[in-house]
């Protein structure tokens, strides 16, 4: 038999890493210094790639001049106006689908011819159907954001344990109460990760329907700056996109915090 | 806290999940505040007879019958003690016993009595405000219990309540349930396959037997709970007795395929 003789080696270290935020932050302003660095030693052409301090002057000008604020309120209140009304929607239809017999197979059959379709392939179809107007970006936001709610809705309710519900109904809840006090906040861990992916949807849907016909809104103003070839005002908007993203997302993990404070 | 006066009757209750069989003809009477056991060997349907019981089952042939005088302040006659303690993890402990005083008429003052009492029955006023993640097990059984009295039930269904427990805390709350259902006047019916369980707080113990169940035999035990000891010696000799009538049935089951 071989014999053993020495101390036991520790052998369960790694696969545990930590998040380090002021990483995240040092590594963006590092990237953005090398950035303009890089413009400023030549090695980069700024006729086609701004410097971080142009895209700065350009979003400074703007919101001077007023015309990022008209552009901004245009997109914000179709973000709000599609993703509230997708949402409401959304959530209905999920519940229903996630409670009933009835609704279930015919809605799923439904939702799942249409939810692979791009939305932004039916943006000419709803210009022509509701105008070149607010209406038709509208819908395209909302249309895009309903489908994802439904089915993250829909598995949120067949997430929550039967335990609980039997439980409730074990102590005479009717049925709105176990609606409300059961089903719903045990749902709401997937319907809040489910904001994540429809907000960031809905913005992809606003720019593309502001790119194929409207006069107002960042994804028009980007158009029309890259039409112009002015690179400055170009990738202002973009920026701009890339705050309203990091705002909204920024929201959404606050509400996750407060409402969510159990988990 | 009014002693409870209703009697829970089962009559020729069946029951079998498709083409199986775990129920077959059971009678049962729990005269008004007594505590009844059922012990059995695992798959002999205790479990579903106490859903039978309480009407979360459907059974498939047989009736269940409540009969007497419910107490004016009782919301509810029938209320469950769960195995896996169903608390709404978003609730904290006062939130959970509120639940099922909300559908009540009960005037806010009231309700908010009502679960200071609970609270102060089950040694929980200290957690009033906690989330349940943040309590050890036998503290979400107290809330557990605390819930299913809140709505002063005449009945009390204990489904396997300690089983989810160490074995210290399942001995520490043994000790405190015969003190709270002595003094709630509740009657019960709990399910246990703990035979030591059984023996403290049974006055009527059923053994049922292997799948399909059947009342094999039923023991009583007439001592007051808060008189028995787990050491006294007819409660050890009465747990001997039980475990000689289900170790064969036990051992059978044991080394059947679940769902044949």
């Amino acid at each position: 038999m071989p014999s053993l003789s020495g101390r036991v080696a520790f052998r369960a270290g790694g696969f545990a890493p930590r998040d380090m935020p002021v990483a995240g932050v040092a590594t963006l302003v590092g990237l953005l210094a090398l950035w303009q660095a890089a413009a400023s030693l030549g090695w980069i052409s700024t006729t086609f790639l701004s410097t971080p301090v142009d895209i700065g002057r350009a979003v400074v000008a703007l919101a001077a001049s007023g015309e990022l604020w008209a552009n901004l309120a245009a997109s914000l209140q179709r973000l709000a106006i599609g993703w509230v009304a997708g949402t409401l929607a959304g959530l209905a239809v999920g519940v229903a689908l996630g409670l009933f017999t009835t609704a279930r197979s015919p809605g799923m059959a439904v939702v799942s011819a249409l939810f692979p379709v791009p939305k932004i392939a039916l943006v000419p179809l709803f210009i022509i159907w509701f105008g070149i107007g607010e209406g038709s970006k509208d819908i395209t936001v909302g249309f895009g954001v309903f489908f994802p709610t439904v089915i993250n809705t829909m598995a949120g309710v067949d997430g929550v344990p039967r335990g609980l519900i039997r439980m409730a109904q074990s102590f005479g809840l009717s049925w709105w109460s176990i609606l409300r006090k059961v089903v719903l906040p045990g749902a709401l861990p997937a319907i809040l990760s489910g904001f994540r992916i429809t907000t960031s949807t809905a913005i992809i849907l606003l720019v593309a329907a502001e790119m194929i016909g409207a006069e107002k809104g960042i994804g028009a103003f980007v158009l029309q700056a890259g039409n112009l070839y002015d690179i400055d005002n170009l990738m202002a908007g973009i920026v701009v996109l890339s705050a309203i993203g990091l705002v909204v997302s920024w929201v959404l993990g606050w509400i996750e915090r407060r409402l969510l404070a159990w988990r | 806290m009014s002693a409870s006066s209703i009697r829970l009757e089962a009559r020729g209750i069946e029951h079998a999940y498709r083409s199986l069989k775990v129920l077959d003809g059971i009678d049962l009477m729990v005269p008004p505040g007594e505590v009844m056991v059922l012990v059995g060997p695992s798959g002999c349907g205790k479990s579903t007879l106490l859903g039978i019981l309480g009407g979360m089952l459907k059974p498939g042939a047989g009736e269940v019958r409540m009969d007497g005088e419910l107490a004016p302040d009782c919301l509810n006659p029938l209320t469950y003690v769960f195995q896996d303690f169903s608390l709404l993890p978003w609730r904290d402990v006062a939130g959970n016993i509120s639940l099922v005083l909300e559908d009540s008429a009960l005037p806010a003052g009231e309700r908010q009595a009502r679960i200071g009492e609970m609270l102060a029955l089950t040694g929980l006023a200290p957690f009033a405000k906690a989330w349940p993640k943040q309590l050890s097990g036998g503290m979400r059984q107290r809330v557990g219990i605390a819930r299913a009295l809140a709505v002063r039930p005449a009945v009390l269904l204990m489904d396997e309540p300690l089983s989810a427990l160490d074995a210290q805390t399942r001995g520490l709350l043994l000790d405190e349930f015969a003190g709270i259902i002595a003094r709630a006047g509740v009657t019960v019916v709990y399910v246990t396959h703990n035979l030591s369980e059984a023996v403290r707080l049974g006055q009527q113990i059923v053994v049922l037997s292997r799948r399909p169940g059947r009342v094999r035999e039923i023991l009583r035990l007439d001592r007051p709970l808060t008189e028995r000891q787990a050491s006294d010696a007819d409660l050890v000799a009465m747990e001997a007795r039980l475990w000689d009538l289900i170790r064969a049935d036990a051992a059978e089951a044991d080394r059947e395929l679940e769902h044949a």
